[in-house]
């Protein structure tokens, strides 16, 4: 009983922080129709930076706000400064169907190899602000931590005022407008690019959220976040993609299918479940399973 | 105080859409440009909204060239266009998609005011305000396009086949609620039509587009009793 | 009777190519031997990329993860089942095919963003997941050994000249082998459906099994390439397949032209010259650890974001254009 009730909670946890990121990638698909690649090292470049501050002023919180402002920062200056170029440049032949994905990709090694010239390529560790100790239940330690209930507390948080955001504010309105057509958004007077790199911006400030929130059960190095944009991406595409509310639930569905597995049978099968999970979603419902419409070809 | 374009030459791809066209359209007129499929109809729209690029020539509003501004700068400025297919965002409600193109605008109370406005212009839309607009039918999502643009405040509105598709009823319908705009929203209008018959009706002037150039450009009663006109495009 | 001549005109100049390789082999130091093994094997790999992406328009980034299938399978083939290393190296080519073949099907129903990420999900987890089975060795990985060179080659006769040979014998007759195909029926088939789906579908052609098929060769040749990759380096495991690989053989392959086969070994040259690039650069700026070990990552990055800019259809087209 014990260990079903720690496997939910570690379950949520993690799912939240895969949350995240999928929020993250799903944001930059629906405005930009790519797959940010470089979201991977946009997200444990801030987390560097949050590092920085918190190592510098002894704060972890310091670093906190440090790598969601930087986030927010990093993602803009890319779409502003790199993607849309890009986009400008490359306007026809064959190469326009990969060039933004391989774009993202060589940008996600660049960022790569800039952490290492800078922080080296070894591992730190980002101490969290709470006890990563699990919890004691009767007299045995459980594997959720007090640190593991503020990273579920505070996606919850920010899921919340993103939802406020899209759903009740002009910019929200003029943020789903611009991802559902641009052309329309555009004739009605909406600056659609400064919107799109808006997005960009939300999308890097939740990626140095996660990277704040994963890091500290896990240790600092430039590749430290791979494994949770696999996470992510997969919980995006569980969720259709184009769904923010897609995105969490899609997480949620991963994270407990991950967590279970781990717990009941064997930590091992954790990427091949994930990976099974992909193949099987895109398989039978390659739209997601929250999206009405049919399989998306592009 | 008028929209001028001269000499306009538009490519796409590889093959010439609107070749050294000119016309022009005074403030508080309704122009309609008629013409076959494939004359160029929409590419002049899209041209004159932003949307595309052209080749050569000159397009200008107020004296103001409007050539290679960017869509929501013209918007902005009070060219709106209403583009072809119905152009709401289905993902959208009614109150939502008419709210978008008051987003930018700072006099709000002037918003709501036109807002109550275009709801007294559509009833329809009034009762259907927090309904996605995918549910709405081909009529009202007409409708909901040409409201959209109103809440704008626009003084060039450029109309893309707004009949396309809806029932004869309908379509006399938004032809006579296009009609009374002008004078009562103070507008110029640029109506693309392959409905001749139905534009021309309600139109000042007409302009008469074939395979990319203008073949005819007269009052639009003139264009109705002009035989070769009632011949090629009007089918009687 | 024009399309034999092509056919023979293309093997003649592959046994010339061959035999200059053969030449050349003769004359080089044992370090230029196996700089030249591992330009062959990357050649192959971007071979292997080229083949799907420039001419099925399907973009992988898992190509390491299919290499490090057709290694394992390489290594398990020679250890446990006592298979002649020669032979190894087929199973390898068709242990990474059928699993191509098999992830094909389901990436024949994607394209773009679902395919790209797809695979880059294989390349990140499939190491981590060899990692965790002891068949595979763990962390530390299994032998991979190709044996001394046959005796008969005589005393003078290197571990490295052998390396050379292997490697280059193996890419040069896969290279020559894709290129035929390329030029059949089938590369016009797959050339339809990188430039015209809907066209191709109204031609008639099954596009998912096509899709599939280009994704199990490709699978099979960057499996090739993968058993050649871990004779040169002794062994398999997970840390010889990182990311990264994926990302230079892309590199690689836009670097010389996503639509032309003709650069590959300009872009095996590349791939083998930038980390000489970056040891060069950073003894001599005298840089830390981190930026000694980081700049070969940084260089591949760099060249693959500018040859998209500036290149974006290969040098080829460019030099032609000049001319």
């Amino acid at each position: 009983m014990l260990q079903f009730i720690t496997a939910i909670l570690t379950s949520l946890s993690a799912g939240a922080i895969y949350a995240l990121m999928s929020t993250a990638l799903v944001l930059v698909w629906r405005s930009t129709r790519v797959i940010n690649f470089a979201q991977a090292g946009q997200a444990v470049l801030t987390t560097y930076i949050g590092y920085e501050v918190t190592v510098r002023t002894g704060s972890y919180w310091y670093g906190l706000i440090a790598a969601i402002i930087t986030g927010a920062l990093i993602g803009a200056t890319i779409d502003r400064f790199f993607m849309r170029p890009i986009f400008k440049r490359i306007k026809s032949g064959p190469i326009v169907m990969i060039a933004p994905v391989v774009a993202t990709l060589g940008l996600l090694g660049i960022i790569q190899a800039i952490i290492g010239f800078i922080w080296g390529l070894s591992y730190q560790t980002l101490a969290a602000p709470v006890s990563t100790d699990g919890y004691k239940i009767s007299g045995t330690v459980i594997a959720f931590s007090p640190f593991n209930l503020m990273v579920l507390l505070s996606v919850t948080i920010t899921m919340v005022l993103l939802t406020v955001l899209f759903q009740k504010t002009n910019i929200g309105l003029a943020l789903r407008a611009s991802a559902y057509s641009p052309e329309i958004a555009k004739l009605s007077g909406i600056k659609v690019d400064a919107v799109r790199t808006l997005g960009w911006a939300i999308a890097g400030a939740a990626g140095g959220l996660a990277g704040m929130l994963y890091i500290p059960n896990s240790y600092l190095y430039p590749n430290g976040m791979d494994v949770l944009l696999v996470f992510g991406f997969i919980s995006a595409v569980i969720g259709g993609l184009d769904s923010l509310f897609g995105a969490v639930a899609g997480a949620m569905i991963l994270g407990f299918a991950i967590n279970f597995v781990a717990t009941y049978i064997s930590y091992k099968l954790v990427f091949p479940t994930a990976f099974v999970i992909l193949i099987l979603v895109l398989l039978v419902k390659p739209g997601g399973l929250f999206s009405s419409s049919k399989g998306r070809k592009d | 105080m008028s929209l001028v374009v001269e000499n306009l030459t538009i490519d796409h791809g590889a093959i010439r859409a609107i070749d050294n066209v000119s016309f022009t359209v005074p403030t508080g007129q309704l122009a309609a440009v008629i013409g076959a499929n494939g004359a160029g109809k929409t590419t002049l729209l899209r041209t004159l909204s932003g949307l595309k690029e052209s080749k050569s020539g000159s397009a200008t509003w107020n004296g103001k060239s409007i050539l290679g501004a960017r869509p929501e700068d013209l918007a902005r400025s009070g060219i709106m266009h209403v583009s072809d297919g119905k152009s709401v965002i289905a993902e959208l409600t009614v109150k939502e998609n008419l709210a978008l193109a008051g987003l930018w605008r700072k006099d709000k109370k002037d918003v709501a005011a036109v807002t109550s406005e275009v709801v007294d212009l559509f009833p329809v839309l009034g009762q259907r305000m927090s309904q996605a607009s995918g549910s709405l039918s081909g009529g009202e999502r007409q409708m909901l396009a040409i409201g959209r643009t109103l809440i704008a405040r626009p003084k060039l509105l450029l109309l893309d086949e707004p009949s396309l598709g809806l029932a004869p009823l309908i379509i006399e319908q938004i032809f006579q609620t296009i009609k009374s705009l002008v004078a009562k929203m103070n507008l110029t209008v640029v109506l693309v039509e392959q409905n001749a018959m139905g534009a021309l009706k309600i139109a000042d002037e007409g302009i008469v587009l074939n395979l990319g150039s203008v073949v005819a450009v007269d009052s639009a009663q003139t264009l109705l009793n002009d035989p070769a006109v009632r011949a090629a495009y009007l089918g009687f | 009777m024009h399309k034999i001549s092509a056919n023979r005109k293309r093997l003649f100049t592959f046994i010339l190519l061959g035999w200059v390789l053969l030449l050349i082999g003769d004359r080089i130091g044992e370090l230029r031997q196996y700089q030249g093994a591992f330009v062959a094997m990357y050649a192959l790999a971007i071979a292997s990329i080229i083949l799907l992406t420039g001419y099925s328009g399907q973009l992988s980034l898992g190509h390491s993860a299919l290499m490090a299938v057709g290694a394992y399978a390489g290594a398990l083939s020679i250890n446990n089942l006592k298979l002649n290393p020669v032979i190894a190296l087929i199973v390898a080519a068709l242990v990474a095919g059928i699993f191509g073949l098999i992830l094909g099907i389901a990436a024949a129903r994607l394209s773009g963003p679902y395919l790209a990420g797809t695979t880059l999900a294989l390349a990140i987890s499939l190491p981590t997941i060899a990692n965790q089975f002891t068949i595979l060795g763990g962390e530390q990985g299994i032998l991979f050994d190709i044996g001394a060179p046959p005796a008969r080659f005589g005393e003078g006769f290197s571990q490295y000249k052998w390396f050379f040979w292997i490697s280059s014998l193996a890419a040069l007759i896969m290279i020559w082998m894709i290129s035929n195909l390329l030029h059949s029926k089938f590369g016009r088939v797959f050339r339809a459906l990188r430039d015209n789906q809907t066209a191709a579908q109204l031609a008639g052609i099954n596009i998912g099994r096509q899709k599939a098929v280009a994704f199990g060769l490709s699978a099979g040749v960057a499996g090739l390439a993968g058993g050649l990759l871990v004779m040169l380096i002794s062994g398999v495991s997970p840390s010889a397949f990182p990311l990264s690989l994926s990302f230079s053989l892309l590199t690689g392959a836009v670097v010389t032209g996503v639509y032309d086969l003709k650069g590959v070994m300009l872009g095996g040259l590349v791939l083998v010259a930038i980390p000489e690039i970056a040891d060069s650069i950073g003894s001599r700026v005298g840089g830390s650890d981190g930026f000694t070990m980081a700049l070969p990552g940084f260089l591949v990055s760099a060249l693959l974001i500018l040859a998209v800019l500036f290149l974006p259809n290969g040098p080829g087209k460019l030099l032609k254009k000049k001319m």
